[in-house]
């Protein structure tokens, strides 16, 4: 391995790749292309209405019954009060999950009493992180009831608060916040996809690799530019989508260190099944077709769209077969949640297999004929 | 001087298929050779074996005392090659390319010294995808001597180009000749190889049916000289009659063969004393491409013969 020979090589590939509109079109307009089609689609101002279920502990008292009728008043959400023995504040979870609720309420005991005493109290909520959409409209609605409440009470003090209570962190996501590491974990998916397997294919119909056996260029060396090069664009994409997600929507994304290895990996994963694929198609034709039935079901089902939590369990299986799975579950880990035990499994899972494929990638391609 | 190319009883198998059957030539160190062959002769298949771009099945070759296949890395250094219809990246330019392949090699070529001795100046910064098929060719004769070769490889350069780029080729090959440096060059082009080479091989069915310099083949395989009169049939039977001479008509034209000058006068005062009408005379002599088609076509003949036999 000689690194000047990487970097020559990586000059072509950036010379190449600049005087290409198609390729800068997908590098830099696609993702804010992508990020505002879907932010805009399914974070737009809530017109669909969400059903908040709610658990009243206060007995019915005038305050409560008026603060969840001024909140099914916004008519962004549906408010429905649930009673009886089987609900109580401990196993609401549980039932909220077994009912299909997206979202719950629980009013404490006391709601009166501490809001005309102008005393701190609060609202416990309950959102499934799979449903962000409905979370944040829930969590938008019941957020501005409450401060109209304060505002009528107490000029304004905080006194009735929301507490939210999330199964893997503290602060309520909106359906941007998952979407922004699934188009991340996307363009890990397709920028390499598709012009790796075109390139394996195509230089090898036309000669290119024979041309370039015939240099010291060697075939690691020249794998070893390309997936520098797709890193470099998989940095620049991912830039451009936190940047345009924070900025237009207001992400709430941990932007961090914790993402870095993933987009190492990734593309080093994703640059070598391209490479893969277009080394074993006899035509350039055959190769495309392979890249497709490779990258299409990924593409959907890796949870780059909507999470997989919320798909049905058989598809949620087919998702975990699915090494895209691996790196979007492990950008949300590091790029929403913070938990770097799942996201540290993650990133053995897509190391493991990118060395696998790389290993095989490169036992397969050849320069020259036999 | 040393042979730059050694070949001894080179076999090629693709499958059962026999491509090249233990063929046997030499290149002189400093020499223009050409490498002639019909498509389909072996032609391509031995050559891409002698730049270490396919394996042989059996047989000697050394090329620089390297075996291609097993030490292509240090003889790729050595040699410059431009294989049959290049093709390079798309949107690359020449002088691009150049500085590419002198990284590659680590070699410091004067880049512009390089495109203008191909010709390609002017096209220094156009892409590559934006060059005509000559400006292309040149652009990987300029590629294959990035690394200032001691032998270059060059399969069919001149295919399918006009007359000028063509000759601009050959001017090319003539300065690498004039450099000391071993040219190997396949064509289809037979007066292209008569120009040029200092020694010829046809192969035809794998294997090498004349070698030599384009006169020794010419001498040996060819037709003797002929005089070619355009005269009628009783010019011929005079001729044969009064001269012993061996004469054919065909279309209005009489040809008799003669072996040196001598014979020629003599055959041509006879002729004009003869009383007997005739108008003009040429001399005609087998040229390389005469010969090649004449070899090639009698082997095919006999193979179909045969074939038809069985």
């Amino acid at each position: 391995m000689k690194f000047r020979r990487i970097g020559s090589d990586l000059k072509v590939v950036y010379l190449q790749y600049r005087r290409n509109p198609a390729a800068l079109f997908f590098s830099f307009f696609f993702p804010i292309l992508i990020v505002a089609l879907f932010g805009y689609i399914f974070s737009g101002a809530g017109s669909a209405v969400t059903t908040v279920v709610v658990l009243n502990e206060d007995q019915n008292s005038p305050a409560s019954v008026a603060f969840l009728a001024a909140l099914n008043n916004t008519s962004v959400v549906q408010v429905q009060v649930v009673g009886g023995s089987s609900w109580t504040p401990s196993n609401f979870a549980a039932e909220l999950g077994s009912a299909g609720a997206s979202v719950g309420l629980i009013v404490p005991a006391g709601f009166q009493a501490n809001y005309s005493a102008h005393t701190n109290v609060s609202l416990a909520l309950f959102v499934n992180p799979t449903d962000a959409a409905s979370a944040g409209t829930a969590e938008g609605a019941i957020q501005g009831v409450a401060n109209g409440f304060n505002l009528h009470a107490a000029d304004g003090r905080a006194i009735i608060t929301i507490a939210s209570i999330h199964n893997v962190g503290s602060q309520i996501y909106t359906y941007i916040d998952y979407l922004i590491p699934g188009l991340i974990g996307f363009t890990i998916l397709t920028s390499p996809m598709f012009s790796m397997v075109d390139i394996a294919a195509s230089y090898r119909k036309d000669g290119i690799f024979r041309e370039l056996s015939l240099t010291p260029l060697t075939r690691s060396e020249w794998l070893t530019s390309h997936i520098l090069w797709y890193i470099v664009l998989t940095f620049i994409n991912a830039g451009i989508m936190i940047a345009f997600g924070v900025g237009v929507f207001s992400a709430h994304l941990s932007i961090g260190l914790g993402m870095i290895p993933f987009l190492l990996v990734g593309t080093f994963l994703f640059v070598s099944i391209g490479m893969l694929s277009g080394t074993v198609a006899k035509t350039p034709e055959s190769a495309a077709i392979i890249g497709n039935i490779i990258t299409f079901p990924m593409m959907f089902l890796s949870g780059t769209f909507f999470p997989v939590s919320s798909f049905p369990p058989w598809l949620q299986t087919v998702a975990h077969v699915l090494p895209l799975y691996y790196v979007i579950d492990g950008l949300d880990q590091a790029m929403l949640f913070g938990n770097w035990n799942r996201a540290a499994l993650d990133l053995t899972i897509v190391l493991v297999i990118a060395v696998v494929v790389f290993v095989m990638a490169v036992r397969f391609f050849r320069w020259r004929d036999s | 001087m040393p042979n730059a190319i050694e070949v001894r009883g080179l076999v090629k198998n693709y499958g059962t298929l026999r491509a090249v059957d233990g063929i046997q030539f030499s290149v002189a160190a400093g020499s223009v050779f050409a490498f002639l062959g019909p498509n389909g002769a072996g032609k391509t298949t031995t050559t891409e074996i002698l730049e270490g771009l396919r394996p042989k099945t059996a047989g000697d070759v050394r090329v620089l005392g390297l075996d291609p296949w097993t030490q292509g890395a240090e003889l790729h250094q050595k040699i410059g090659v431009i294989p049959q219809d290049f093709r390079f990246f798309e949107r690359i330019t020449p002088a691009e390319g150049i500085e590419y392949y002198s990284a590659l090699f680590g070699t410091h070529p004067d880049a512009s010294a390089i495109l203008s001795r191909v010709a390609l100046s002017d096209k220094a910064d156009a892409r590559y995808d934006t060059l005509s098929g000559g400006q292309k060719q040149k652009m990987g004769l300029a590629l294959a001597l990035t690394n200032d070769p001691e032998i270059c490889f060059l399969d069919e350069p001149t295919t399918g180009l006009d007359p000028a780029a063509r000759r601009a080729i050959w001017e090319v090959i003539r300065s690498l000749k004039r450099e000391g440096r071993t040219v190997f060059l396949t064509t289809h082009y037979l007066e292209e190889a008569e120009i040029l080479a200092d020694q010829v091989a046809i192969i035809h069915h794998g294997h090498i049916i004349a070698t030599g310099t384009p006169s020794e083949i010419i001498s040996a395989h060819g037709r003797p000289p002929r005089l070619r009169l355009a005269a009628g049939p009783d010019v011929a039977a005079f001729v044969q009659r009064t001269l012993g001479a061996t004469a054919t008509v065909e279309n209005g034209y009489v040809e008799v063969v003669v072996h040196d000058k001598d014979e020629s006068l003599r055959v041509l005062s006879a002729v004009q004393s003869s009383g007997l009408p005739w108008s003009s005379f040429t001399t005609e002599h087998d040229t390389l491409e005469d010969v090649f088609v004449r070899m090639v076509g009698r082997m095919d003949d006999g193979a179909l013969k045969s074939e038809g036999a069985t």
